[in-house]
């Protein structure tokens, strides 16, 4: 009995404390499920403050990575969806989770690699042929094997450089299933290739002594999409407040806010709301 | 290991700047871990002097439960939350999820096994000292428990702290349930762990020494409480 009315009153307390913490988020306020570069390189820094002021709606980032984020939104715990994995995002659509998907902004993949490149990829452009010759001389390579969109693009080159990696998985190619920063870290530390979007690299602090060795394939082509978590399918989505943030990325002022962010004077990400490539 | 070096110094930096933002991510750390430590203790402190105090069938299998349950790991613990507090899940219509109020649930299903399964030994083994006496008293059990928990209360304290140390430190429920959002929950943790995969080990490491600091503090804090309580006691 004494235990009993004890654990009732630390329910009353948790709910009490559950409920005040509810009460104060505003309602003027989304949720963008987002993948990660776009907020390790600062650019929400950049954006959002400007966002806010036109608008007075807060945004909240959650940063995880592309697979997490399309799979959070599909649980409705986010408003709206900014990710790069067009076949994924394109596939949430067709699903009904969500409403549109829309281009935003570009920018590039990039192979990275110790200056002693044992493979011998140096200024190789051809992405899969980099590849098939890491996987010829069976030099350590560092995936993120994390489902995110860095990942997925991974594995379509890996899949058109005729190698498989997957057999080698624990040996020379290693899949740390971590974010793109966890996996640079872990890259670096042990002398292997990753292939990284350009954004996290330039924004990334502890590069050591590696440099970028593969880079300029059309295959390496990274594309951000944005779309607004289905109302329909979520009743919980604050379509209103949602479609304000996309309209207000993909118009001429968000455009020019995300093509106007440097990072050691280079550009990270380059807007293409309208006129992307399909 | 030159970050060793600009970790400390970025450290005092930071301190010293009193850094706003900082400092609101040392608040709200405090927050949620110490709204955590009373829910944990609220319900943990009286079931381990229940278990600690009684003698049924299946009790050993109790006791071992909530030993092995000390060892929760918070990644678990932060997937079962969110899957609870998800929209999609059961206590969605709560809009909790993202919120300091998810991050205090979690780090109180953490913690309280530990509070409980520790205060359970410290109740147990003073009550195996106290029992003939109430038992010839007559003694009901609430007031037994709470003779207990009184006269136990310094081992209790370290009880807590074992319990605080555990909810400060970890950052795999947080960082589920949390998002780490900046300027909402954003914690100790969590920014340390962002600090890292951005690859600035300096500042995530500095982040870490004001981490410890922190917790120096509280536990200095708890110390200084319970030595001024002990001389008042025999002043």
């Amino acid at each position: 009995m004494f235990g009993k009315s004890f654990l009732k009153s630390a329910i009353a307390v948790a709910a009490a404390s559950a409920l005040l913490a509810g009460a104060a988020q505003a309602e003027t306020s989304i949720i963008v499920q987002s993948t990660t570069s776009t907020a390790n390189s600062g650019l929400y820094d950049h954006l959002l403050p400007r966002f806010e002021q036109h608008s007075g709606i807060k945004v909240h980032v959650v940063a995880v990575g592309t697979g997490q984020a399309i799979g959070n939104a599909r649980n409705c715990d986010g408003d709206v969806l900014l990710v790069h994995a067009k076949p994924a995002e394109e596939k949430f659509v067709a699903e009904g989770y969500g409403v549109k998907r829309s281009d935003l902004m570009y920018n590039d993949f990039i192979i990275v690699g110790p200056p002693a490149d044992p493979a011998r990829v140096g200024g190789m452009k051809d992405a899969a042929a980099a590849l098939r010759k890491i996987a010829d001389a069976r030099a350590t390579f560092a995936s993120r094997g994390d489902n995110s969109g860095t990942h997925k693009k991974e594995v379509r080159l890996w899949k058109a450089s005729g190698a498989d990696p997957n057999s080698a998985s624990g040996k020379w190619y290693r899949e740390t299933g971590s974010g793109m920063g966890a996996t640079l870290n872990a890259g670096v530390g042990m002398g292997a290739y990753v292939m990284t979007d350009r954004a996290t690299w330039i924004g990334f602090a502890n590069k050591g002594d590696f440099k970028i060795l593969v880079e300029g394939d059309v295959n390496l082509f990274n594309q951000y999409g944005v779309i607004l978590v289905s109302p329909a399918k979520c009743p919980s989505v604050k379509a209103r407040s949602g479609q304000k943030f996309i309209d207000w990325l993909l118009g001429a002022e968000g455009q020019k806010a995300i093509g106007g962010y440097t990072l050691g004077g280079k550009q990270l990400f380059f807007p293409n709301a309208g006129k992307g490539p399909s | 290991m030159h970050d060793f070096g600009a970790a400390f110094g970025l450290a005092f930096g930071l301190v010293f700047a009193a850094d706003a933002d900082l400092l609101e991510i040392i608040a709200l750390s405090l927050r949620v871990s110490l709204s955590a430590l009373v829910i944990s203790c609220l319900a943990g402190l009286p079931l381990g002097a229940l278990v600690g105090m009684s003698r049924f069938r299946g009790r050993s299998a109790i006791v071992i439960f909530l030993n092995a349950l000390m060892g929760l790991p918070p990644v678990v613990v932060g997937l079962c939350v969110y899957l609870m507090l998800s929209r999609a899940g059961p206590l969605g219509w709560m809009a909790l999820l993202y919120t300091p109020g998810a991050m205090i649930i979690a780090q109180s299903i953490l913690i309280t096994p530990i509070v409980a399964a520790l205060s359970r030994q410290v109740i147990e083994d003073l009550h195996n000292e106290y029992a003939e006496q109430f038992r010839s008293l007559c003694v009901p059990a609430p007031t037994a428990a709470g003779a207990l928990l009184w006269d136990a209360r310094y081992s209790l304290l370290t009880v807590a702290l074992a319990g605080f140390g555990r909810a400060i430190a970890e950052v795999g429920a947080v960082i589920i349930v949390g998002g780490n959002i900046d300027h909402l929950t954003r914690v100790m943790t969590t920014a340390i762990a962002l600090e890292t995969s951005k690859g600035d080990l300096a500042l995530a490491l500095a982040l870490g020494i004001v981490l410890l600091v922190l917790a120096l503090g509280v536990n200095a804090a708890v110390m200084g409480l319970r030595m001024s309580a002990a001389r008042n006691a025999y002043a």
